[in-house]
This record gives C-alpha cells, sequence and structure tokens, in this order.
C-alpha cells in the first residue's frame, strides 16, 4: 500500500531537542507515527516528552529501540556528520530535513552512500508520508488522504499544493516524497518512479520538477522506456531568470541549461500530462487515470 | 558568492598557481604607480563582477572597453581614469551597467597558446569535475554547443581527491609536454585542493595561457563560492563587494531571505521555493507579470516576514501583492503576524490578496480577517492569482 515507510517503521530523531526537531516531533507522534527514539549527543538517558527514550549515538540507540529510519532535524553545519553517523550505522531509511549543507560535504556523503545499503531522502526536503500510516518530515498530515497515487517532488511547498489538490478531488495518496531541492541529494526521480511502479497499490504518479539540472529529463526518458502507470508532472520556474539562484541551491538555469521549457518538452516528448498551471496539477493527472 | 578577479588571483598565489604580477589601483595615479614599477607593457582591466569584460565597454562612451594593453604608465593612467567611477556594460551586466571602481594593471604576457579550464559540481555524478579545452578565450557554452568534442572532462572521486594520473591526464590531453604539462599537472592538483578547501562553487580560467617560454600562468580567474558553506571561510566572507548586488537582493539575504527582482508589477510573498515559483508562473499565466521571487523560507518568524514585506513595497513597480503560503514549517499564524505587523508599519495603500493554507491556518485566518487590514482572501493558488490581477483594475 506504499513505498519505503508505514505503519511498521520504528523511527528515530536525530536533533530532537532542538527547535524544528521537538516541534516536528510532536505534530510525528500525533500523526501516528512510531517514535521510538531521539539522538542528541549529551542527552542520553534523559526522555523527551517523558516517553521517547534519548540517546548519545545513533548506533546505540538502534540496537536499544529496533529504530529502521530516521529523520534528521540537526542544523547545517552538523547535518553531513549526523547522515554520515546514521549510514555507518546501517539506518536503512534516511530522512534529511536540513536545508543549507554546503554542497561539498553532500558530496562526501553522496561518496558514503554509494558504498552503503542505506537510502538518504533529501536533504533540504519536507520528508517521506504514507498517509495514515506513518508521517516523517514536516509536512501537514492533515491534507493527506489514503489512496494510490504516489507523489514525488523537489520541492516541498509545491508538495503539499498537489497533494490538496489531490485530497480534494477524492484521490488519495500510497506515499508522497520530497527529493529535496539541492544539487546533491540522496534519492532522484528515477529511484522513487521505480518504486512506484513495481507498487501493485500506486495506480499513478505526480512529478514535480523545477529549473536547474537535468533530472527531469532522465526521468522522462525513464517513464517513456520503463513506466507503466500515468505519471503526470509540474515544473516549477517557467518565468524564472537565467543566472539567478531561485531558493534551492540546485534551481538555477546555469550556462542556459536546466529551463523549465527543456523539462516540460521532455515530459510531453514521453507521455508525461504537463499541468499547464500549478493549480491543476491534480486535475492533470485525474484525466489520466 | 561571488569575488572579483584580482582577488581569485591573490587566492591563486596563496595556493602556488601561477599569475601575472600585477597590483590592484582605486585612482588614476596608484594605477600609474603599479605600471611604472612593473615596467613595459601591462594590461589595464576593470574589475566588475560580471563577465565579458574584454568586449563590454562604458555606457557613457563605446570606445573605453573593460580591459586594454597599453605599453607605458601614462597610458595605463589615462585608461584607468577613463574607467574609474564609470558604468561598464557587458552581456552579463544590465542594461545601466556596473560602475568600475577598481581596476588591476598587469604585467602583460607572450601568449603562444589559450586554453580554458572549469571547475563545476557535475550534479550527475556528484563529482567535483575539471572541463578543459584547447579552445581558450573563447565562449566555452558555444564551444560546448558546436563542438563538443574539443572539452574534455574529468571527475575527481571525493574518497580519494585528486592524483597525479587526473592532472596528467588533462595536461597531456590539452596537448602539452615536458616541463609545460609538469607544471600544468601541479595547476591542476593546486585548483582541486582550492576548490575543496574553500567550498567554491566555480572555478574558471580562461584562458589560462602557455607562453612563448613554455610557461603555464592564469591569466584570469573567475571564482564563486558556496554560501551554504561561508560559515566555514570568514577568509572568504570579507572578499565579498556588496556594491555589486542588487539593494533589495542585499538587503533580503542579510534578513535571510531569498529574494530575486524582476521586473513586473505584481509582488509575491511565498514561502518554499518551488511555491515561489510556481507563484510567478501562474501569476503570468493569467496576464501579469511577477516583480520578485522572495521564499521566506521554512523557519520563517514574524520579523523576517516583516522585512520581507517592506522590501517588496520598497519596489516602486509594485501595484499589488500576493501572499500565497501553504504552511509546513513555516506556522501560518507566524505570518500572519508579520504581514499585519508590516502593513500597518509602512500605511499599505495597494491591494493585498492573501492566501493561507496548511499548519496553523485558522490562527493565521484569524489574525489577517481580525487585525481590521483590508485584504483581498483567496481560496487557491488560481483564484488568488485571478484575484491580484483584478485588483489591478485590469491595468496589469
Amino acid at each position: 500500500m506504499s513505498v519505503l515507510v508505514n505503519k511498521d517503521t520504528r523511527l528515530l530523531i536525530q536533533g530532537i531537542t532542538g527547535g524544528a526537531g521537538s516541534f516536528h516531533a510532536g505534530l510525528m507522534m500525533e500523526y501516528g507515527t512510531q517514535v521510538v527514539a531521539g539522538v542528541t549527543p549529551g542527552r542520553g538517558g534523559q526522555t523527551f516528552a517523558d516517553k521517547v527514550p534519548m540517546f548519545d549515538t545513533v548506533c546505540e540507540s538502534m540496537a536499544q529501540t529496533g529504530a529502521n529510519a530516521c529523520a534528521i532535524y540537526v542544523p547545517p553545519p552538523f547535518a553531513a556528520d549526523a547522515i554520515l553517523e546514521a549510514i555507518e550505522a546501517e539506518m536503512p531509511v534516511i530522512v534529511a530535513i536540513t536545508e543549507g549543507i554546503p554542497i561539498m560535504d553532500m558530496v562526501r556523503v553522496k561518496k558514503a552512500l554509494s558504498a552503503s545499503n542505506s537510502r538518504l531522502i533529501g536533504p533540504n526536503c519536507p520528508g517521506i508520508i504514507t498517509p495514515g500510516e506513518c508521517k516523517i518530515g514536516i509536512m501537514p498530515g492533515h491534507i493527506h488522504k489514503q489512496g494510490n497515487i504516489g507523489v514525488v517532488s523537489r520541492s516541498g511547498t509545491l508538495t503539499y499544493e498537489a497533494v490538496d489538490q489531490l485530497t480534494k478531488l477524492g484521490l488519495g495518496q500510497s506515499t508522497c516524497i520530497g527529493i529535496g531541492g539541492d544539487p546533491v541529494n540522496g534519492t532522484n526521480f528515477i529511484d522513487c518512479l521505480e518504486l512506484f511502479n513495481a507498487d501493485p497499490e500506486t495506480a499513478g504518479v505526480v512529478m514535480i520538477g523545477e529549473i536547474g539540472g537535468s533530472a527531469e529529463e532522465d526521468a522522462a526518458a525513464w517513464v517513456k522506456a520503463h513506466m507503466t502507470k500515468p505519471v503526470a508532472g509540474f515544473i516549477a520556474g517557467s518565468t524564472a531568470p537565467k543566472g539567478k539562484r531561485m531558493g534551492h541551491a540546485g534551481a538555477i538555469i546555469a550556462g542556459g541549461k536546466g529551463t523549465a521549457q527543456e523539462k516540460i518538452d521532455a515530459f510531453e516528448a514521453c507521455g508525461i500530462g504537463v499541468a499547464s498551471t500549478p493549480a491543476d496539477m491534480g486535475q492533470t493527472l485525474k484525466n489520466m487515470l | 558568492m561571488k569575488i572579483h578577479e584580482y582577488q581569485g588571483k591573490q587566492l591563486f598565489r596563496n595556493y602556488g598557481i601561477p599569475v601575472p604580477d600585477g597590483e590592484i589601483a582605486s585612482n588614476a595615479e596608484e594605477a600609474s604607480a603599479v605600471a611604472q614599477k612593473l615596467g613595459g607593457t601591462v594590461v589595464v582591466k576593470a574589475q566588475i563582477h560580471a563577465g565579458g569584460r574584454g568586449k563590454g565597454h562604458l555606457t557613457t562612451n563605446e570606445d573605453i572597453r573593460g580591459v586594454k594593453v597599453v605599453n607605458d604608465a601614462e597610458s595605463a593612467k589615462s585608461h584607468a581614469a577613463a574607467l574609474l567611477g564609470q558604468p561598464l556594460r557587458t552581456h552579463q551586466t544590465a542594461t545601466e551597467g556596473q560602475k568600475v571602481k577598481k581596476v588591476l594593471i598587469e604585467k602583460a604576457s607572450n601568449i603562444a597558446s589559450e586554453l580554458y579550464v572549469g571547475m563545476v559540481l557535475d550534479r550527475e555524478t556528484s563529482q567535483v569535475t575539471f572541463m578543459v579545452s584547447t579552445e581558450g578565450g573563447m565562449d566555452i557554452e558555444e564551444v560546448a554547443a558546436t563542438q563538443p568534442e574539443k572539452i574534455i572532462r574529468q571527475g575527481i572521486d571525493p574518497a580519494t581527491g585528486i592524483s597525479g594520473f587526473h592532472a596528467r591526464k588533462l595536461a597531456y590531453g590539452l596537448g602539452m609536454e615536458g616541463t609545460t604539462a609538469k607544471q600544468a599537472a601541479k595547476i591542476f592538483i593546486q585548483l582541486y585542493k582550492l576548490f575543496v578547501e574553500k567550498d567554491a562553487s566555480l572555478v574558471e580560467i580562461n584562458p589560462l595561457i602557455i607562453t612563448d617560454a613554455g610557461d603555464v600562468m592564469a591569466l584570469d580567474a573567475k571564482l564563486n563560492f558556496d554560501t551554504n558553506a561561508l560559515y566555514k571561510h570568514p577568509d572568504i566572507v570579507e572578499l565579498r563587494d556588496a556594491d555589486e548586488e542588487d539593494d533589495k537582493e542585499r538587503i533580503a539575504n542579510d534578513a535571510g531571505l531569498n529574494y530575486v527582482s524582476l521586473d513586473g508589477n505584481i509582488g509575491c510573498l511565498v514561502n518554499g521555493a518551488g511555491l515561489a515559483m510556481a507563484t510567478m508562473d501562474i501569476i503570468k499565466h493569467v496576464g501579469a507579470a511577477p516583480a520578485n521571487f522572495l521564499d521566506v523560507g521554512g523557519g520563517a518568524t514574524a520579523e523576517q516576514v516583516t522585512k520581507a514585506f517592506k522590501i517588496i513595497l520598497s519596489d516602486p513597480n509594485v501595484k499589488a501583492i500576493l501572499v500565497n503560503i501553504f504552511g509546513g514549517i513555516a506556522k501560518c499564524d507566524v505570518i500572519a503576524d508579520g504581514v499585519v505587523v508590516a502593513a500597518k508599519e509602512v500605511g499599505l495603500d495597494i491591494p493585498l490578496v492573501v492566501r493561507l493554507e496548511g499548519t496553523n491556518v485558522e490562527a493565521g485566518k484569524k489574525i489577517l480577517y481580525g487585525s481590521g487590514l483590508e485584504l483581498i482572501p483567496a481560496d487557491d493558488m488560481l483564484d488568488a492569482a485571478n484575484k491580484v490581477v483584478a485588483s489591478l483594475g485590469g491595468a496589469a
């Protein structure tokens, strides 16, 4: 009924005592996510919100609690270290929410990741949610609804926009994955499309891209060659000027490459339904089902 | 973050990468003194962040170019005098040009051949990647488009870092031999060290030259740095030249906001980069034009939102404002607080369309609608875009 996370996911939160970490730990628990551990170095032995045990290290927390996924809310200077610690501990699913991690730090993380069995989602992303079962991240849970549409996106709030549209059209979601807005990330569009294609409960996919890089073009080619389910998409940044970084570190048209039009053309050429405005991402997919 | 050529060359010197002898000058007298000291033929180079300075010229005088070779100190002085304080326009600047505050005076080199060296992060491999070409001095994007076989690429595995063979492959690939190849290989190794140690996001040398004597030297230096990593490098932060940045972008940047000036008349305040771009796109779709990109970010405080609002209103082109918030990590009530404070402080007198959704939406709506502000509520993005255009009375 989902990919990567479900009702059996046992979550560890790295940075659980920080501002964002504690606020969202509360919201995730309220949503029903099994938060089994927190890691904040120096706070081992204490408890968070009177019920979640805290540890000094990821390794120790996994051994004690059987955590099989982690969420990272650690500030940028320490975030790469937190991800590397999770990789070293062989954490199966690592969700890095942190925005602003230095690119060279992520280059080293990506290398360590490639030699591991861990899957990293993000960084600089809203996280991943299987509605009704498990929410890992910062997305507002109440807009989601259980169902069979997969959502994958480089943007956070634009993902909420798509989910909200789907839910209002009566289309629930199997799993929604924010892959993040950075130029170096752990999981890309194709990884998610493969998972959705193989998931018997996913019937269609909304894929949201933006200017910069060529991940959307690569994904479009993969869709054409392998995807057996309808895919609708939107590309943000048709009106973005060249050479300017549009908020996300990865959202920049560099050397004339990575424009919205190139990506829209690739989507259309590969049979992906392109929403003409961000207000009809949901409707575009509905028309294809 | 961008730096000037003369600053980039100083970094090169620190890393043992050969550059021509030269010094910076802020006035004509200094330029003359440097030229005198260097002796013989020198090059006068305007220092602005934009590329294309050699072909660029002053907006006030098309005959005065950004880079000029002169034969003596007197000519160096007069060219420096012509450039300093004047706006230089290149294909990378705005049409009004960028004011020249400093000129670099360098000893001229005997050039046997010109090469291109670029370093970027390759997003497909997640590796720092060299791109070199024998077609130096030319626009590399044009070479990439017309003669892609002339560009040699070499990615560097971050686990091993650069090895001698990487550097030799590049040097021999460029057709070098003997001590010339050895000098170039050393330069490539030092460039990689600089890139990684200083968290660069781009290094470009166009041209890297081979002199008549077979020596290799960087005639230009274009360096950009990862803004996310600046906290590690106070020495790089010191090289920032705020005068080269758009005023509104600089103020926004200092307040921790992502802002980009555009030329339309609808101000946008949005949370999240993707949604902010999509908001611009939908404004365009309904036939109007956005005045800016503005992402207040995930952890926006009421103070930041207030600052964001003031930055938008400081743009005289802005005739209406669209606030589009889908709360996730950002909470609607916090954004609403900021909007109300700012609107009251500045005495808002243009239409304000607000669309709120997500975390703490009800609390946010209560704050906005109970504030006594005149605002136009919208249900969704398209509704918001239509209403903001309608608020202009069809004068979009």
